[in-house]
């Protein structure tokens, strides 16, 4: 099982890596398509580096099977916050000297200029991304504007797109069951809590249709699959910005985090991968990823100019999980909840879902 | 007079016949070895390696054993301990290695050990590594003053099992049993799972193998049957499928079946159904049993049908004109001599879909999930041993239908074609 893990990220690899410096691991989609215009591209310009994008569906268990086959051939990937704490406390990740990071634009030194959290001991931030909802327009006019909405299935009648995954999902269930944000992961800590979550989530069960794939949500709301689904915000945006789709963003109940670049023990390539995740992290990568997806720059100096998407005419900062207006009822995924809790509900919620 | 015989037959060079006769035949036979060694490795390198290695990793796991050397050592020479009231020289033992967790960066690893069997024990192990070396005798009060959850029984039997490189525990675990302060026991109704997905996953292959087989018996008597012109014909119609991509297969039958699909849309043009009452049938068991059987029918379809083709049509016949009724002739003439393709098209339809994993994992939604989606799951949550422990129940109950099979209908019945 393990072999064929390791035969077949070998067997990638070999196309890849043939004459790359650096090869970093992503997401695909519309966000791999973003780090390689906002990161790749531009670094491998600036220092005459080859350097090459490969995606998965989530990179980490891909860099925490080649750490342990002893053959690694990424140097870079991004990976979710709570999986860039849990690998670098299982030696899969090289610490990140966070001195070396280059000072903002506007002079501030790094670790001042990065929002709290933003820098760990293996990773980087690249930006905030966010869990939100969203609906199609044109079913409901007088749309959702509430967590709570999404669960109300008399008021707004119709199938829910949801994440298959304890993660986000009980959060949300809470949230919209009238828990305050800041005690959501106090109540989730006890059983009676996650009772309460799976009882939220009991309401709608018949109606949802789970998705796995940061690409499906807005698809299934194009095809009229689901009258509303939880979703990554930055694919929503771009299906409304680029696509032309009458979807709307909720963002009601937000579940926003870190996404981080790291580098697994052992990369080919150790120093360089350092020199791409500075510049990829500077005031000037940020932004640039920050033009190409709507998720929120990880530097405070990334924010001070008004940001546009890549369409010229877009002003980001009202799509942003950062912006002020979108943070009135937000929550920060709590990493360390997670780091502890991923394995046994997200074992509960299969269970749930298969009876 | 008779000639004499010599005493031993001897080659034109004066060699003994005997000796170099066989050293001629093993020459041949390491030429033929050779000849096949490709093979062999190929299948050993790719096929007995592999399963080996993930049943070896299904009893063992050293994430704790290696990072936690004293306590190992304790739990040793004290196999009787009581893990409601663990006593000053096994938290002693603790703190030692917490503090060799903090400086080797071992606490994860050891934490993530523990924590498959107790949940909520990665951040309670760093706190702890993280405060080790401060900490002075008594070690008990000292680290229970750190978080209380140290002094938790079922913790201490957790880290007694782990101790263990070689250990049963995700065995037990996949048969749905949880470790509590007062052992293991049956995990609680609304956490098991793992053998439900087992009865439910050799349930809807029984079903799958059946639908296959009465769609397939049809197609394969025609098949065998028709005039050469066409039955070529209807036999590109049975291999266009098969050599279409799989993924493709499925997602047309997505495009079919989903609510807004082609099927619920004819049928609501029709006037059959209204909007509101579309069918669901995608995203549920039947999405999953419709797009199974489908994509497994060949498999049915081949062996029953080269079974067919050499039944030779004089056979029944003959039984016809002895005054059999077509009824009869069929039950006990034409199928008895379809069985071994009945049995081999079953065999293989039924081993193929108890494994399937990308067809329920498109299609299935909640209910639709198979035993495989749950051994994909633990692999992407990087917890292998439990993967390999459930992908080894697996091989072993099919195992074991195979030698049931075996008794009851016997493999050398077996035609594939």
């Amino acid at each position: 099982m393990k072999k064929t893990l390791i035969l077949s990220t070998a067997l990638i690899s070999l196309g890849f890596a043939a004459h790359a410096d650096v090869t970093v691991m992503s997401w695909g989609g519309a966000y791999g398509a973003a780090q390689t215009e906002a990161h790749v591209k531009p670094w491998s310009a600036k220092t005459g580096n080859a350097a090459v994008m490969v995606d998965s569906d989530n990179p980490a268990p891909a860099i925490k099977a080649m750490v342990e086959a002893g053959n690694v051939t990424v140097d870079v990937a991004s990976v979710e916050y709570a999986d860039a704490i849990r690998l670098c406390d299982e030696g899969i990740l090289e610490p990140i000297d966070a001195s070396k990071l280059p000072a903002g634009a506007d002079g501030t030194p790094a670790t001042d200029d990065f929002l709290p959290g933003a820098i760990t001991e293996c990773g980087v931030s690249t930006d905030i991304w966010s869990n939100v909802f969203a609906y199609d327009t044109t079913k409901f006019p007088e749309g959702p504007k509430t967590a709570a909405d999404f669960f109300d299935l008399e008021k707004f009648p119709g199938k829910r797109g949801l994440r298959k995954g304890a993660k986000a999902v009980l959060e949300f269930a809470l949230i919209a069951d009238g828990v305050p944000v800041s005690e959501v992961y106090s109540v989730l800590s006890t059983p009676e809590g996650v009772d309460r979550a799976f009882a939220k989530l009991d309401t709608i069960k018949s109606q949802v249709v789970w998705w796995e794939a940061g690409a499906q949500p807005p698809q299934l709301l194009a095809d009229g699959e689901v009258a509303m689904t939880t979703a990554y915000n930055g694919r929503i945006f771009n299906a409304v910005i680029e696509e032309g789709k009458p979807f709307q963003i909720v963002w009601d109940g937000q579940i926003y985090e870190n996404e981080m670049y790291v580098v697994p023990k052992g990369a080919p390539n150790k120093d360089l991968a350092m020199d791409f995740i500075a510049y990829a992290t500077s005031t000037e990568g940020l932004r640039a990823q920050a033009q190409n997806i709507s998720y929120g720059p990880a530097r405070k100096s990334a924010m001070k100019e008004e940001l546009i998407f890549k369409d010229g005419k877009t002003v980001m900062a009202p799509h942003l999980p950062t912006a002020p207006e979108n943070m009135t009822n937000a929550l920060e995924t709590s990493s360390e909840f997670w780091v502890d809790h991923d394995a046994e509900l997200n074992e509960r919620f299969q269970a749930w879902l298969s009876q | 007079m008779a000639e004499a015989i010599p005493e031993q037959l001897t080659t034109a060079d004066g060699r003994p016949l005997k000796a170099a006769l066989q050293a001629a035949q093993a020459r041949a036979k390491r030429r033929a070895l050779l000849l096949v060694l490709p093979l062999l490795l190929f299948v050993l390198l790719t096929f007995l390696v592999p399963i080996a290695y993930m049943l070896k990793r299904s009893f063992e796991h050293d994430g704790f054993a290696s990072a936690a050397p004293a306590l190992v050592e304790w739990f040793r020479a004290n196999p009787g301990f009581d893990p409601a009231n663990p006593p000053e020289e096994a938290y002693a033992a603790l703190v030692k290695d917490l503090a060799r967790m903090q400086t080797e960066k071992t606490t994860g690893m050891a934490g993530t050990r523990i924590n498959y069997s107790v949940p909520g024990t990665i951040s309670l192990f760093k706190k702890g590594a993280r405060e080790a070396a401060t900490l002075t005798p008594p070690y008990k009060e000292a680290l229970i003053a750190v978080d209380a959850d140290w002094a938790k029984p079922a913790l201490w039997r957790g880290m007694e099992s782990a101790s263990h490189v070689y250990t049963t525990e995700f065995y037990k675990v996949a048969s749905d049993m949880k470790l509590t302060d007062d052992g293991w026991s049956r995990a609680p109704e609304r956490d098991r799972i793992y053998l439900y997905l087992f009865g439910k996953t050799f349930l809807i292959s029984a079903i799958i193998t059946v639908l296959c087989l009465l769609l397939a018996f049809p197609v394969a008597h025609l098949l065998a049957t028709l005039p050469m012109a066409k039955s070529s014909l209807l036999m590109i119609l049975v291999l266009l499928p098969f050599w279409t991509s799989l993924l493709v297969r499925t997602t047309s039958w997505i495009v079919l079946l989903q609510e807004q699909g082609v099927v619920n849309s004819l049928l609501v043009g029709s006037g059959l159904i209204d909007t509101d009452g579309r069918l669901q049938m995608m995203y549920n068991m039947t999405g999953t049993i419709v797009a199974m059987t489908h994509v497994l029918l060949p498999f049915m379809i081949l062996p029953l049908y080269s079974v067919m083709r050499v039944i030779p049509p004089s056979y029944a016949r003959a039984a016809r004109s002895l005054g059999a009724t077509s009824w009869t002739t069929f039950r006990r003439i034409y199928l008895p001599q379809t069985l071994p393709g009945i049995a081999a098209g079953s065999l293989l339809v039924f081993i193929l879909a108890v494994g399937y994993y990308i067809t329920p994992a498109l299609v299935g939604g909640a209910d639709g999930q198979l035993i495989s989606n749950l051994i994909s799951f633990h692999m992407s949550k990087s917890n292998w041993s439990l993967a390999a422990a459930i992908a080894a129940m697996l091989l072993a109950s099919i195992l074991l239908l195979y030698w049931l099979y075996d008794r009851l209908i016997g493999i050398d019945r077996l035609k594939f074609g």
